[in-house]
């Protein structure tokens, strides 16, 4: 179980629980705006893109760079950027900031 | 080589020096075969331009047979943010419970059809019907509408031999106008009204561009639906054990949906007009010529994707660019990704498997390439579970 808190662009706070699946999922499945998810998790349509809160990017390691490749070309992007469709729960999540980016 | 196999012709030119050369129309194109060079371009909308004359980027070029400015794809940023915004709620309805509904309810009735008959010609008789009716949701309109665009056959702008037929094109154009002077007067709930009284950029929409989305929203989703349809039967037929692993594996069409769109790439590239002298893999392109983002070819890098000739129906990571890149990626991407999506639960619930009877390829000419696309006709008998 784990705990993972997203904050939107218009700055809500959203915290939720999940067991397993990607963080994306979670998100999709809860309609966190600003999350959609288009590509169903396969890292094709950077649709999910977040930024990691400073003080936790130890719990979800760097991007691939199949990932970063991705956002490379995103204009919001910046050095704690994430696709979450590419973080897979576990507890060692537990307690993760997510800010949501902004998007077109 | 399979029946339903689409082999890629690009591989060499795209491992040797990242760029192909075709003419079209005396209006020349380089096209961009590798995924990093085509996203960067993508990407970079002031120097590879989609507001340039209409019809030009798209290919082959119909500055000749159009006027009307597709919206809000031939517009650039920063134009291009309003309008796509003012579209974008509407082509996400394919995500709410109800739509979802009534399209799994034709694609049942259409797949439930085909199964009573001792064979299907499935271009004409099972694609471009399935993709008719699914547009009445997408236009919300009535269904009775599908057989109008039925009967003008696969080919709204292309009569035989792939050239580009004005006369065609005119048949969907006048249409179109019919139609929005119809929602003039009397607006009702579909798509023609909800833009004849939309406001972008603090004005009121005109007729024009109003035309303009609707002749995007015909065009865009006619032969690429048709054709990710089509190959995906063939390949079904190909491959009856990925019909059962969708079965026994639901959780996988979702990656399904993109591994199917990302080797078939029913779009195999679009244009973009270039603003300044600049270059690409070394290239020197001049402004005022054309480039070509060609999705087909980067689709199958090497550089990204495993095995990129084979379809690996549960493949994991996937960063295709069948629907696009960046600002001008596919409006059309959710109502297609949602017909993908029950046609291949739909087909693994009642299809046991599918023969094919008889085909001919439809092969693109793109100069020094020939891809094949998908198919002219394909007949292939339908086995019930």
């Amino acid at each position: 179980m784990a705990k993972i808190t997203f904050i939107t662009t218009d700055d809500k706070t959203i915290t939720l629980e999940g067991t397993s699946g990607s963080v994306m999922q979670l998100a999709v499945d809860n309609s966190v705006p600003g999350i959609d998810g288009d590509c169903g998790g396969v890292c094709s349509c950077a649709t999910c893109h977040v930024h990691v809160a400073p003080e936790h990017i130890e719990k979800t390691g760097a991007a691939s760079e199949i990932e970063e490749d991705m956002l490379d070309l995103n204009d919001y992007s910046n050095e704690r950027s994430r696709l979450c469709c590419q973080l897979e729960i576990s507890e060692a999540l537990d307690g993760l900031v997510l800010q949501v980016a902004e998007s077109d | 080589m399979k029946k339903s196999a689409l082999p890629d012709p690009f591989e060499e030119a795209r491992v040797n020096k990242g760029y192909g050369e075709m003419d079209d129309q005396n209006d020349p194109v380089t096209m961009i075969l590798g995924l990093k060079d085509l996203r960067k371009c993508a990407h970079n909308w002031k120097t590879f331009q989609s507001g340039a004359a209409p019809g030009r980027i798209v290919i082959p070029s119909e500055v000749n047979i159009r006027d009307t400015r597709q919206i809000p794809f031939e517009v650039d940023p920063p134009e291009h943010k309003d309008f796509r915004a003012l579209v974008e709620p509407w082509f996400k309805r394919p995500l709410e419970a109800d739509y979802k509904a009534v399209l799994t309810q034709q694609i049942n009735d259409i797949v439930d059809e085909v199964l009573t008959e001792d064979s299907v010609e499935v271009v004409e008789g099972f694609s471009l019907r399935l993709q008719s009716r699914a547009l009445t949701l997408l236009l919300n309109t009535p269904y009775e509408e599908s057989e109008t665009w039925i009967s003008w056959g696969t080919h709204v702008f292309r009569s035989e031999g792939e050239a580009l037929d004005g006369d065609k094109a005119n048949i969907l154009y006048d249409y179109i106008d019919e139609r929005i002077t119809k929602a003039i007067e009397s607006p009702g709930n579909d798509l023609y009204s909800m833009l004849l009284a939309a406001t972008v950029n603090g004005k009121k929409l005109t007729r024009e561009e109003v035309k303009g989305v609707m002749i995007l929203t015909f065009a865009g989703g006619r032969d690429t639906v048709i054709n990710a349809v089509t190959n995906s039967i063939a390949y079904f037929a190909e491959h009856p054990e990925s019909l059962d692993r969708l079965l026994n594996e639901p959780d996988i069409t979702g990656k399904a949906v993109e591994e199917l769109i990302r080797y078939f790439s029913p779009l195999t590239q679009m244009g973009r007009v270039v603003t300044e002298d600049t270059q690409v893999c070394e290239h020197a392109i001049k402004e005022d010529t054309r480039i070509s983002l060609c999705w087909a070819s980067a689709n199958r890098d090497a550089k990204v994707f495993e095995n990129p000739n084979d379809i690996v129906i549960d493949r994991k990571i996937n960063p295709h660019v069948a629907f696009g890149f960046s600002h001008h990626n596919c409006l059309g991407a959710t109502h297609a990704r949602q017909i993908m999506n029950i046609l291949l639960t739909t087909l693994a619930k009642k299809v046991k498997s599918i023969n094919i009877v008889d085909y001919k390829e439809n092969i693109e000419e793109l100069g020094e390439f020939k891809r094949k696309v998908g198919y002219d006709n394909l007949t292939v008998k339908f086995n019930g579970r």
